[in-house]
C-alpha cells in the first residue's frame, strides 16, 4: 500500500483531551489591567440575580495551555491549505491570506454597526462597492448583502418573490423544485410559507422542459433551479424555462452556489434569472472556518427591488452612503444589522485581486473538471454524459459489483491523502461521487488526485477490503454514528470523568 | 427472517395483525434491513386517529428519515414504550417485540386489500431483481 | 494571476489531455448569445499591497481614534491577541464542515468544548454549534417552541431588541406565526408582568425576553418562569450580552436560550459575523436546529466525536428539516471557545465584576449633571438608559466634536421615550475616558439651544 501512495497522509497522533480535563482552580490564562474605578458590590444592587461564584465548570488553565490545546486540535484536521478538498458544489478555492488581514485592520474590525453614519463612511463604501460588483458579475439590477448564508439568502430570495407576487394581489401556494436540488431549497421554501412541488430531472439530469410546461400554473410562485446543476451540467434551455415561467406570472429563482463555472463568462440575469443568491464562502473565497461564517446576498431585477430588506444602502445628494431603514414594501429584516461584514470584506478584497480578470479563475475551475473527468471516465461510471462544467458527477456503480460503495472509496481517499468528495448528492445520482477541483489546484494536484481514484479503482477490483475498512492512517478510524445519535453525549459533565484521550 | 402467516402485508413495509377489534403494526424485515441501524422511532400518542395510507410517524437511521403507513385505519391505544430506550430492536426484532403501535380498528374490513405472506415474500423478490436489474 | 497555480504550458498540456483545442470549447454549451465576450468591467487587478491601501483608505474614513459608549447589542471588550493566533492557523481556517469526522477532530471536539461551555454559562442542558447571531437564534427558538406545543401565538416584550423583535416578524409573517407585542413597566424599563399574564392564553407557544433587555435593564426571569409554563407555553430568554452571565444567574428557568456570542472574543466588525446559539433542555434536542457534535468511540474504543443527530437537518429531511440553517458561524464559535477558555472561571468573573463597576461609576458621574437621569429603575449590568433635558441627538452632534460617541437615542423606535439614550461602560474604557464623556455631555447640555 505505502508504495502506491504519493502523498504525505500521515495525521499527528498527538494524544488531547479536553480543555476540561486539563483544568485546575487557580490557573489562569489571560489577565485584565486593574479596575481604575472603585469596586461596586454586586449583591447589593443585585440581590437574588446576583451570580456569586463562578461558571461552574468553566475551565482554568494557562496561556500556554490555550495554545499547545488548540495547536495540537488544528493539526487533527485537514484544510485547504494542506490540499484539495474535491467536494461537489463547495467551491473550496484557496482563502488568500490578505483577505484575513484587511478584515482585522483597526478601523474595518472595530466599527460599531450602530454608530453615526458620518463616522461609517468607510464601511458604507466598502458595502457600496461590493454590491456594484456583484451586479456586474451576476447581470442583475438590485442586491441586498444582508443574509448570513446561503440558505438564509434563499429565504430572502423566496420571501422577495412572496412580497412581489403578494402586492401584485396573489403570493400563489407552491414552489417547484428540482429532485437534484440542495437540501436548502425544500426546507427554505416550506419556512417562507409554500408547499413544496418536486419536479424529476429528465434521463440527461436536466429540468424536464416540456413537464415544467405542463405544471407550471397560476399556483405556482417559482421555480428554484442551480445552474450548472448539482450535476456540474449547463441548464441550456435555462432561457426558454424562464419564459414558461413568466408567461405564467410565475419567477425564476436561481441557486447561485455553482457560480465558480459562470463568473466571468455568462451572467444569470441575461438568461432570465429574476432573483438568485450567492456564496460568497464558496465563489467569492472567503474562509468555510470549519463550517462558516458565510455570507448569502441575494440579487435580483429592478421588479423587486421595493420589497429589499432594510437597510438599504443609498447615495444622498451631497454625495455620502446612508443606510436607510424607512422602506414602506420591505420584507422586513432576515437578521440584525446589515450583514456579516467582516465576510463581505473579505470577498471585496477577493474581487479586487482578479478586476476584469476573474474569467481565468472560473476557466482554470472548468479546465481543472474536465481534466480529471477525462482521466476518470471509464474508470468510474458516468452517469450522465452531458458535457461537465466546474464540478463532474460520478456513480460507484462499477465498484458496488464487489461491494465497494462511494462512501467507502472516500474514506479510502483520505488515506492516499485527500479530503473526500461530495458523497451521496444530488440525490437522482444513487451512489454519487461528485468532484469539483476549483481553480486552485495545480496540473500537480490534479494528477496525484487522478492517481489515487484510480488506485482506489483497482484496489476495489482486487482488494476490496481494504477499501471497504478505510480509513487506516487517521487517528481516530470509523467512528460510531449509531450509539452517538441513540444515545447522544453533547457535551463534557464534571461527574463523568471516565477515561481521558488515550 | 420468514414472514408470519398472520400477518398482513403493505407496499410501504408495515405489517399489521389483527385480534378481534385490536391490531397490533410494526415494520417488517425487509425494512430495517433498508434502514441500516435504527437510532430513533417517533410515534403517535394515545388516543391519536390514524388513516389508512397516511403517514402517522417516522424511523430513523443516522442518514434517514423514513416515514411510516398506516395499513389500517383506528384509534391509537398504545405505543411501544421499549423502543424509546432501545430502538435497535426494530432491527433485531421487526416482527415481535420491536412492534409499533395498537390500534382499535374503525374498519376491518381494510386489510383484506393488503398482501398476505405470500405475496408479500413475492413482492419483495420482485424489488430485488429490479435492483440488480 | 497569483491564486492560480497554472502556468500558460500546463493548461495547453491540459487542454490537449482533454482534446479541446481552447478553453472556449469547454463552456460551448451556454448558448454562444449569452457568453460575455467583453471583461466584465471591475475594479481591479490589484496587488496585494493595493489591495492593503485601498482598505487602509476605507478604515481612515470610519471612526478611527473616537472612544464610543454605544452598545445596543454589539459590546466593545477586551480580545487576547491567542484568539487570532490560532484562528488564523490554516488547519481551523480553512476547514470545512467536519461531515468526514476522522480528519476533522480539531473541529469537532471544539464545537463540543463550545457547547459545553455555553451549557455551562447559562445553566441549560444542551446547546447547538451555532446559529448565524442573536437575533436568528431568537427566530428559531420561537420555531422551536412552535413545534414542541403545536401552538401559533407568541408573545414578546417590546423590551427585547428592536432589530430582533423585526427578524422574528418577518420570518413570523410567513409562517403563521401570530405575534404580540408586551409593554414594560414605564418606570422600571422591565417588562409588565401583570399584562403578560393576561396575555397568556391556552394558544401561546412562547414567551420572549431578553435579559439583560435593550435598555440594559434585567428580567425577573425566576419569577417569569412559573406563570409562563404553567399554561404550557415555553419561555424563551435572549441574551445579547453574554458576559453578563459572569455576574448575574442564568435564565436556568427558561425553556430555550437565545444567545449572541459576539462579546466573548469577537470584534463588533460592523455587525457581523457573530455567533448564535440555542440551549435548551436534553427533552427538546430533536426539535432543536443547526449542528450538534456528539462524543463516541471508534472501532479501537478511542474517544472521537461526529455531527450527530443529522436527521433534524436540511440535508437529510429537506422540507421537514427543523431549519433551513447549512453553514453556521463555526470559525466564530471557535474564537468565542478560544476566549472563554483563555477567560476562565476568574477572568470571566473580574471582566464582568469591572464592566459592572464603571457602568456604576458612569451613571453616578452622570447623574451629578443637573437634568440627567437613569430612566429606569430596575438593575443593570453594563449598559443602561438615560434621560437627557434635550434631543440626545443635539447632544451627540457636540460629543462627535470631541471624538465620543454618546448615547444611542432610542426615540426613532421607542417614541415615547424621546430624549433617552443607551449607554453602555465596558471594561475597554478607561475611567479618563469615561470623565471626559461626562464631561463633555455636560458642557454640551450647557450649550445654548
Amino acid at each position: 500500500m505505502t508504495e502506491r501512495i504519493k502523498k504525505a497522509s500521515r495525521h499527528t497522533n498527538q494524544s488531547e483531551g479536553l480543555i476540561f480535563e486539563k483544568s485546575s482552580p487557580g490557573k489562569r490564562a489571560f489577565e485584565l489591567p486593574p479596575l481604575d474605578v472603585p469596586l461596586a458590590d454586586p449583591a447589593k444592587a443585585l440581590g437574588a440575580l446576583h451570580r456569586s461564584a463562578g461558571v461552574e465548570g468553566f475551565p482554568e488553565v494557562s496561556e500556554i495551555e490555550v495554545i499547545r490545546h488548540f495547536t495540537r486540535l488544528s493539526t487533527w484536521n485537514y484544510a485547504i491549505d494542506l490540499g484539495m478538498y474535491p467536494l461537489g458544489s463547495c467551491t473550496m478555492k484557496y482563502n488568500p491570506r490578505v483577505n484575513e488581514f484587511v478584515a482585522r485592520l483597526d478601523g474595518i474590525a472595530t466599527e460599531h454597526p450602530c454608530q453615526p453614519q458620518e463616522l461609517s463612511q468607510g464601511c458604507l463604501k466598502i458595502l457600496r462597492q461590493l454590491e456594484k460588483c456583484l451586479l456586474e458579475i451576476t447581470g442583475m439590477d438590485a442586491i441586498t448583502l444582508q443574509p448570513a448564508a446561503g440558505a438564509q439568502g434563499e429565504l430572502t430570495g423566496l420571501l422577495l418573490i412572496r412580497a412581489y407576487l403578494e402586492k401584485k394581489g396573489n403570493p400563489r401556494k407552491k414552489v417547484l423544485i428540482p429532485d437534484s436540488a440542495h437540501g436548502t431549497n425544500p426546507a427554505t421554501a416550506v419556512i417562507a410559507g409554500y408547499e413544496v412541488e418536486n419536479i424529476k430531472s429528465e434521463s440527461h439530469g436536466q429540468i424536464d422542459v416540456e413537464k415544467l410546461r405542463e405544471i407550471v400554473t397560476e399556483d405556482v410562485a417559482a421555480l428554484m433551479i442551480t445552474n450548472p446543476s448539482t450535476l456540474g451540467i449547463f441548464e441550456e434551455r435555462i432561457a426558454e424555462i424562464a419564459g414558461i415561467l413568466h408567461a405564467k406570472g410565475a419567477l425564476l429563482y436561481m441557486d447561485g452556489a455553482n457560480m465558480n463555472a459562470l463568473a466571468g463568462v455568462a451572467r444569470p440575469g441575461d438568461l432570465g434569472v429574476d432573483v438568485m443568491h450567492l456564496n460568497l464562502h464558496k465563489t467569492f473565497s472567503t474562509p468555510h472556518g470549519g463550517g462558516g461564517p458565510g455570507a448569502g446576498p441575494v440579487a435580483t431585477k429592478r421588479s423587486l427591488e421595493p420589497f429589499l430588506p432594510v437597510p438599504v444602502l443609498v447615495e444622498r445628494p451631497d454625495g455620502k452612503l446612508a443606510l436607510e431603514s424607512q422602506r414602506k414594501d420591505s420584507i422586513g429584516k432576515v437578521r440584525a444589522f446589515a450583514g456579516n461584514f467582516g465576510v463581505l470584506v473579505r470577498a471585496l478584497a477577493y474581487i479586487l485581486a482578479y478586476g476584469p480578470g476573474i474569467r481565468q479563475a472560473t476557466e482554470d475551475a472548468v479546465l481543472n473538471a474536465n481534466y480529471i473527468r477525462k482521466h476518470l471516465e471509464g474508470v468510474y461510471d458516468l452517469p450522465y454524459s452531458l458535457p461537465s462544467m466546474h464540478e463532474v458527477v460520478f456513480s460507484d456503480s462499477i465498484q458496488k459489483k464487489n461491494g465497494v460503495n462511494t462512501m467507502d472509496i472516500a474514506k479510502r481517499l483520505i488515506d492516499y491523502g485527500f479530503h473526500p468528495y461530495t458523497t451521496a448528492f444530488p440525490l437522482i445520482v444513487p451512489g454519487a461521487l461528485m468532484i469539483e477541483p476549483t481553480e486552485s489546484e495545480s496540473k500537480e494536484e490534479c494528477d496525484l488526485f487522478i492517481d489515487a481514484m484510480r488506485a482506489i479503482a483497482e484496489e476495489a477490483a482486487t482488494n476490496p477490503q481494504i477499501v471497504k475498512t478505510a480509513p487506516h492512517t487517521t487517528r481516530v478510524g470509523r467512528l460510531d454514528e449509531v450509539t452517538a445519535a441513540r444515545k447522544p453525549i453533547l457535551r463534557w459533565k464534571s461527574a463523568s470523568r471516565t477515561e481521558a484521550a488515550d | 427472517m420468514p414472514y408470519p402467516e398472520k400477518y398482513r402485508y403493505t407496499k410501504d413495509h408495515e405489517w399489521i395483525r389483527a385480534d378481534g377489534g385490536v391490531a397490533t403494526i410494526g415494520i417488517t424485515d425487509y425494512a430495517q434491513h433498508e434502514l441500516g441501524d435504527v437510532v430513533f422511532v417517533e410515534l403517535p400518542k394515545p388516543g391519536a386517529k390514524i388513516e389508512a395510507g397516511k403517514s402517522f410517524g417516522t424511523v430513523e437511521s443516522v442518514k434517514a428519515v423514513s416515514e411510516i403507513f398506516a395499513p389500517a385505519s383506528g384509534e391509537v391505544m398504545e405505543a411501544n414504550a421499549a423502543l424509546n430506550d432501545a430502538p435497535e430492536k426494530i432491527n433485531s426484532d421487526p416482527h415481535g417485540a420491536a412492534w409499533l403501535i395498537k390500534i382499535r380498528l374503525a374498519n376491518p374490513a381494510e386489510l383484506s386489500a393488503l398482501m398476505d405472506a405470500a405475496a408479500y415474500e413475492a413482492f419483495i423478490a420482485d424489488k430485488g431483481k429490479e435492483a440488480s436489474a | 494571476m497569483r491564486y492560480l497555480p497554472k502556468s500558460p504550458a500546463e493548461r495547453q498540456q491540459m487542454l490537449a489531455a482533454i482534446g479541446a483545442n481552447s478553453i472556449d470549447e469547454l463552456f460551448s454549451e451556454i448558448p454562444e448569445r449569452f457568453r460575455l465576450r467583453e471583461a466584465l468591467s471591475l475594479p481591479g487587478p490589484l496587488s496585494e499591497p493595493e489591495i492593503i491601501a485601498y482598505f487602509k483608505d476605507r478604515a481612515a474614513e470610519n471612526s478611527v481614534g473616537y472612544t464610543s459608549f454605544v452598545g445596543a447589542g454589539v459590546y466593545n471588550h477586551v480580545r487576547s491577541v491567542v484568539t487570532d493566533a490560532i484562528l488564523q492557523r490554516g488547519e481551523f481556517l480553512t476547514s470545512y464542515t467536519p461531515y468526514q469526522a476522522e480528519i476533522a477532530q480539531g473541529t469537532l471536539q471544539a464545537i463540543f468544548e463550545f457547547q459545553t461551555l455555553m451549557c455551562q454559562l447559562t445553566g441549560q442542558e444542551i446547546a447547538n454549534a451555532s446559529m448565524y447571531d442573536g437575533s436568528t437564534a431568537t427566530t428559531e427558538a420561537v420555531l422551536m417552541a412552535e413545534r414542541l406545543t403545536g401552538r401559533r401565538h407568541v408573545l414578546v416584550a417590546r423590551s427585547v431588541h428592536p432589530e430582533y423583535r423585526l427578524v422574528l416578524r418577518t420570518y413570523a409573517k410567513n409562517s403563521g406565526l401570530q405575534v404580540e407585542e408586551i409593554p414594560y413597566v414605564a418606570a422600571v424599563g422591565t417588562v409588565d408582568t401583570a399584562a403578560l399574564k393576561a396575555a397568556i392564553k391556552a394558544d401561546v407557544a412562547a414567551v420572549v425576553v431578553q435579559s439583560p433587555n435593550y435598555f440594559g435593564a434585567i428580567e425577573p426571569v425566576a419569577a417569569l418562569a412559573g406563570e409562563v409554563q404553567a399554561s404550557g407555553a415555553l419561555l424563551v430568554v435572549a441574551v445579547a450580552e453574554a458576559v453578563s452571565l459572569g455576574l448575574i444567574r442564568p435564565p436556568a428557568e427558561a425553556d430555550i436560550v437565545a444567545m449572541e456570542a459576539q462579546s466573548l472574543g469577537l470584534p463588533p466588525s460592523y455587525g457581523g459575523p457573530f455567533a448564535g446559539v440555542i440551549a435548551s433542555r436534553e427533552k427538546f434536542v430533536r426539535q432543536m436546529p443547526g449542528r450538534l457534535a456528539g462524543q463516541t468511540t471508534d472501532g479501537n474504543g478511542r474517544r472521537g466525536f461526529v455531527l450527530t443527530l443529522a436527521t433534524r437537518e436540511q440535508h437529510i429531511r429537506r422540507e421537514k428539516a427543523t431549519s433551513n440553517i447549512c453553514t453556521n458561524q463555526a470559525l466564530c464559535a471557535l474564537a468565542a471557545t478560544v476566549h472563554m477558555c483563555l477567560l476562565g472561571k476568574e477572568g470571566l468573573r473580574e471582566i464582568a465584576h469591572q464592566n459592572f463597576s464603571k457602568a456604576q461609576f458612569a451613571l453616578a458621574e452622570l447623574e451629578k449633571i443637573p437634568g440627567v437621569k437613569r430612566a429606569f429603575s430596575a438593575p443593570f449590568f453594563n449598559e443602561f438608559t438615560i434621560e437627557l433635558p434635550r434631543s440626545v441627538r443635539i447632544v451627540n452632534a457636540h460629543l462627535v466634536r470631541e471624538k465620543i460617541i454618546g448615547p444611542l437615542a432610542i426615540g426613532s423606535d421607542f417614541p415615547e421615550l424621546s430624549k433617552r439614550g443607551l449607554v453602555c461602560v465596558t471594561e475597554t474604557a478607561p475611567r479618563t475616558e469615561i470623565e471626559r464623556f461626562v464631561a463633555a455631555l455636560r458642557r454640551a447640555l450647557e450649550q445654548p439651544i
